[in-house]
C-alpha cells in the first residue's frame, strides 16, 4: 500500500443486514486522499457517503476490502485503538453540532485535548486559538443553548480542530444552516485548510459546499460513478 | 478525572431530576441511620433500666421458680443460703419473696403477684423505702399500669387476699402508699410491691424468698445449693429477642425506601442512556472507548448516592443532633411494645454505624447505576450518533 496517501481505500464493500435482506452501501470503493485535499463526496440520500465517512473516521468498519488511515488499516483496530486514532489524528464535525449540552463553549472545545491529557497552559492557549479561528472568543463562556446554529457549528469545527488533526470529516456541516452561515462556515474551514495543511473530506449534497470544494467524489449506490478534480474557487463564486 | 469532571457536570447539569433522586435515597440513608441508632437507644436504656430496676447484676432463683408458671409459685420459696443471707443483710443484694393473690379493687377481682421486698434496700432503682411504715393496712407500691388497670390512686385501700404456707386463705385491708411511673412493665403490670417482714409473716415463709438479686457491681456468689444464678445474657434474652423482632421491620422499611430511592436511579440511567445516545456516540467520536461511556454513565449514577449524602447531611444531622440531645418521645402505642423503655428515646449514633450505612448506600447505589449502562457495551458508534441503540 502506498504510503504517500493519507486515506487509502481498496475494494471497500459495506453490507448491512436488514432482518433477512441485505443492503449494500458501499460497493467495491477505491479511493485515495492525500495530506491537504479539500474533498467531498456527493451524491444523494443512501448513496454511502456517511458510511464511508464512518469507516475513514474508523467509527465502522468494512465488510470486505481495507480502509487504510494515517498508515492503519481500520479493519484490523481494536475499539481502544481505534478510539485513539480518533482523538489523535481525526476531527469530525456533524450536521447537528453533536456539542456536549452540560459543558461551555470553551470546555466543549477543550474536550479532546483533555482526553490527550495535555497540560492546562498549553490547553488553554490551544483552546483560545481555535475559537479565535472561528471567531468566537466572545462566546467562550456560552453554552450551546445559548449559541445559535452558526455559532454552534463554529465552535464544533473548533473542537475539531483543536487537536490539529490531519483529517477532518464533515458530515453535512451545512444542513442546518442558513445560506449566510454556511457560506462563513465554508470559509472558514477553506482558510484552515490552507493554514493548517489538514485533509477536509464532506460528506454533502449541499451545492454551497460543493462550490467550495477541489475534489468532488460522486457516490451513487455505493459505487464511485466520478471522481474529478475542481478548479479553483474564484471570487466572484464561479470557477476558473 | 475527565469522567469525574463530565459526570459531576452532567448530573448538575441535570437540575432538579438529580436533586430529586438524591432526596428520595437520602431518605432511605437517613431513615435507616435514624431507625438503627433509635434501635440501639432502645436497646441500651431497656437494659440499663431492667438492670436498674428488676435484674441487678444477675439473680439467683430458688430452683423451683419459674416467673411463667404461676402455678408452680407456691413452692418456689426457700431460706436464703448463709452465703447468700450474708450478702442480704450487708446491702450487697436482695431478697425478694412472690406469690400469688387476688385483689378486690371497687368490688372487682383481680389476680396479682404479692412481691416483698426489704423497705431499705438500694439495690434496685424501686422506691422501696415508702412501704417502711406500721399500720393495720399493708403498704402497698403499685406502677402507673397497674393503677390504671386496677383503678387504684395512692390512698386507696382495698382487700387482699393470699394463701398461707400450709394452704389456708387469708385476707387483709392493703392501702396504696404510693403509684411509681416505672418503664419497666414487669416490675409494674399486676403487681402489688409490699414489705418483705410482713409477707413472710402474712405467709407464713419467715426468711424465705424466692430470688436474689444481686447489687450491680456484685460479682457471682458461686454456686449455691437449691438455687440457680440467672446471669445478665439470660435475664436480658427476651429484650434482646424483642429488639431484634423489632429492627427486623425496621429493615423491611429501609429496604422498601432504598428500593424506591434505587428505583428513581436505575430508571433515571435507563432514560439517560435511552436519551443520550447521540451524545455517547460524540463522545466515542472524541476519543471515548465504550468503556470509558460506560465508566461516565455508571459513574454519573453513582453520583446520585455521593449527592444524597450530601442532601441527607444538610438535614439529617441537624435532626440527629436534636434527638441526641432532647430524645424522641414515643407515642403512647409503644407501651404495647412489650420491653421496658422510658417515654423518650435517646439514639445512640456511631461512627461505624454511619459508615456502615453510608458505604451500603453508595455501593447499592454503583451497581444499580451499572446494570442499564450494559447496553452501552455493544452500542456501535455510528448507530449512538444517529441516535440509535444497537
Amino acid at each position: 500500500m502506498d504510503n504517500s496517501y493519507l486515506i487509502k481505500t481498496e475494494n471497500l464493500s459495506k453490507v448491512y443486514s436488514m432482518g433477512r435482506s441485505q443492503i449494500r452501501a458501499l460497493n467495491q470503493v477505491s479511493l485515495n486522499f492525500r495530506r491537504g485535499e479539500f474533498a467531498g463526496l456527493v451524491g444523494p440520500s443512501g448513496s454511502g457517503k456517511t458510511t464511508l465517512l464512518n469507516i475513514i473516521g474508523s467509527l465502522d468498519i468494512p465488510s470486505q476490502g481495507s480502509a487504510q488511515v494515517m498508515g492503519l488499516k481500520v479493519e484490523e483496530l481494536s475499539h481502544r485503538q481505534a478510539a485513539a486514532l480518533r482523538n489523535r489524528h481525526i476531527g469530525f464535525i456533524f450536521q447537528t453540532f453533536n456539542l456536549l449540552p452540560v459543558y461551555t463553549a470553551f470546555e466543549n472545545v477543550e474536550f479532546p485535548l483533555l482526553l490527550q491529557r495535555m497540560p492546562a497552559a498549553e490547553r488553554k492557549k490551544a483552546v483560545q486559538d481555535a475559537l479565535e479561528w472561528v471567531g468566537l472568543s466572545d462566546r467562550a463562556k456560552s453554552r450551546p443553548a445559548q449559541l445559535s446554529g452558526g455559532e454552534s457549528q463554529r465552535v464544533a469545527i473548533a473542537r475539531a480542530i483543536v487537536k490539529r488533526p490531519a483529517i477532518l470529516l464533515a458530515d453535512e456541516p451545512t444542513a442546518n444552516l442558513d445560506a449566510e452561515n454556511s457560506h462563513h462556515i465554508l470559509r472558514t474551514m477553506e482558510q484552515l485548510n490552507r493554514e493548517l495543511g489538514a485533509t477536509f473530506l464532506f460528506a454533502t449534497h449541499d451545492e454551497k459546499v460543493i462550490g467550495y470544494l477541489r475534489r468532488k467524489i460522486i457516490l451513487v449506490d455505493g459505487k464511485v460513478a466520478r471522481d474529478e478534480a475542481l478548479s479553483p474557487l474564484q471570487p466572484d463564486g464561479g470557477r476558473s | 478525572m475527565i469522567l469525574l469532571r463530565l459526570a459531576v457536570k452532567n448530573l448538575l447539569g441535570a437540575g432538579i431530576r438529580s436533586w430529586l433522586n438524591a432526596f428520595v435515597i437520602s431518605l432511605a440513608l437517613v431513615a435507616s441511620i435514624w431507625n438503627q441508632s433509635l434501635l440501639l437507644g432502645t436497646d441500651e436504656q431497656s437494659r440499663r433500666a431492667s438492670v436498674e430496676a428488676e435484674y441487678g447484676n444477675g439473680q439467683y432463683w430458688q430452683e423451683s421458680y419459674d416467673p411463667l408458671d404461676p402455678l408452680s409459685l407456691d413452692s418456689a420459696q426457700a431460706v436464703l443460703p448463709e452465703s447468700l443471707e450474708r450478702m442480704v443483710s450487708q446491702g450487697r443484694a436482695t431478697a425478694i419473696l412472690v406469690t400469688q393473690a387476688t385483689i378486690y379493687p371497687q368490688g372487682r377481682m383481680r389476680s396479682v403477684l404479692l412481691k416483698g421486698i426489704d423497705p431499705a434496700q438500694k439495690v434496685l432503682s424501686i422506691p422501696s423505702s415508702v412501704l417502711d411504715q406500721e399500720s393495720e393496712e399493708i403498704p402497698a407500691l403499685i406502677g402507673t399500669r397497674m393503677a390504671k388497670a386496677a383503678g387504684l390512686k395512692e390512698g386507696d385501700i382495698f382487700t387482699v387476699r393470699w394463701r398461707e404456707a400450709g394452704g389456708a386463705f387469708n385476707a387483709r385491708e392493703a392501702r396504696v402508699v404510693r403509684v411509681m411511673r416505672t418503664s419497666i412493665q414487669s416490675i409494674d403490670v399486676n403487681q402489688l410491691w409490699v414489705p418483705l417482714d410482713r409477707l413472710q409473716k402474712m405467709t407464713g415463709l419467715e426468711g424465705q424468698a424466692t430470688l436474689v438479686v444481686m447489687g450491680r457491681d456484685v460479682p457471682w456468689a458461686g454456686p449455691q445449693k437449691g438455687w440457680s444464678f440467672k446471669d445478665l445474657d439470660f435475664l436480658l434474652k427476651d429484650i434482646r429477642q424483642l429488639i431484634q423482632t423489632k429492627s427486623i421491620g425496621r429493615l423491611v422499611m429501609f429496604g422498601i425506601l432504598m428500593l424506591l430511592g434505587m428505583l428513581a436511579v436505575f430508571d433515571t440511567q435507563v432514560l439517560s442512556i435511552f436519551r443520550r445516545r447521540k451524545e455517547m456516540g460524540t463522545l466515542m467520536a472524541l476519543g471515548f472507548t465504550r468503556g470509558q461511556v460506560i465508566r461516565l454513565f455508571t459513574l454519573e449514577g453513582a453520583l446520585h448516592g455521593i449527592l444524597a449524602v450530601v442532601v441527607g447531611a444538610i438535614y439529617g444531622i441537624p435532626l440527629m443532633i436534636y434527638f441526641y440531645r432532647h430524645g424522641y418521645v414515643l407515642p403512647s402505642s409503644t407501651e404495647g411494645f412489650g420491653f421496658s423503655i422510658g417515654e423518650k428515646i435517646f439514639p445512640v449514633l456511631s461512627v461505624g454505624l454511619v459508615l456502615s450505612v453510608t458505604l451500603l448506600v453508595l455501593a447499592v447505589t454503583t451497581v444499580v447505576s451499572f446494570l442499564p449502562t450494559r447496553r452501552i457495551a455493544k452500542l456501535k458508534p455510528t448507530d449512538a450518533l444517529r441516535g440509535r441503540l444497537s
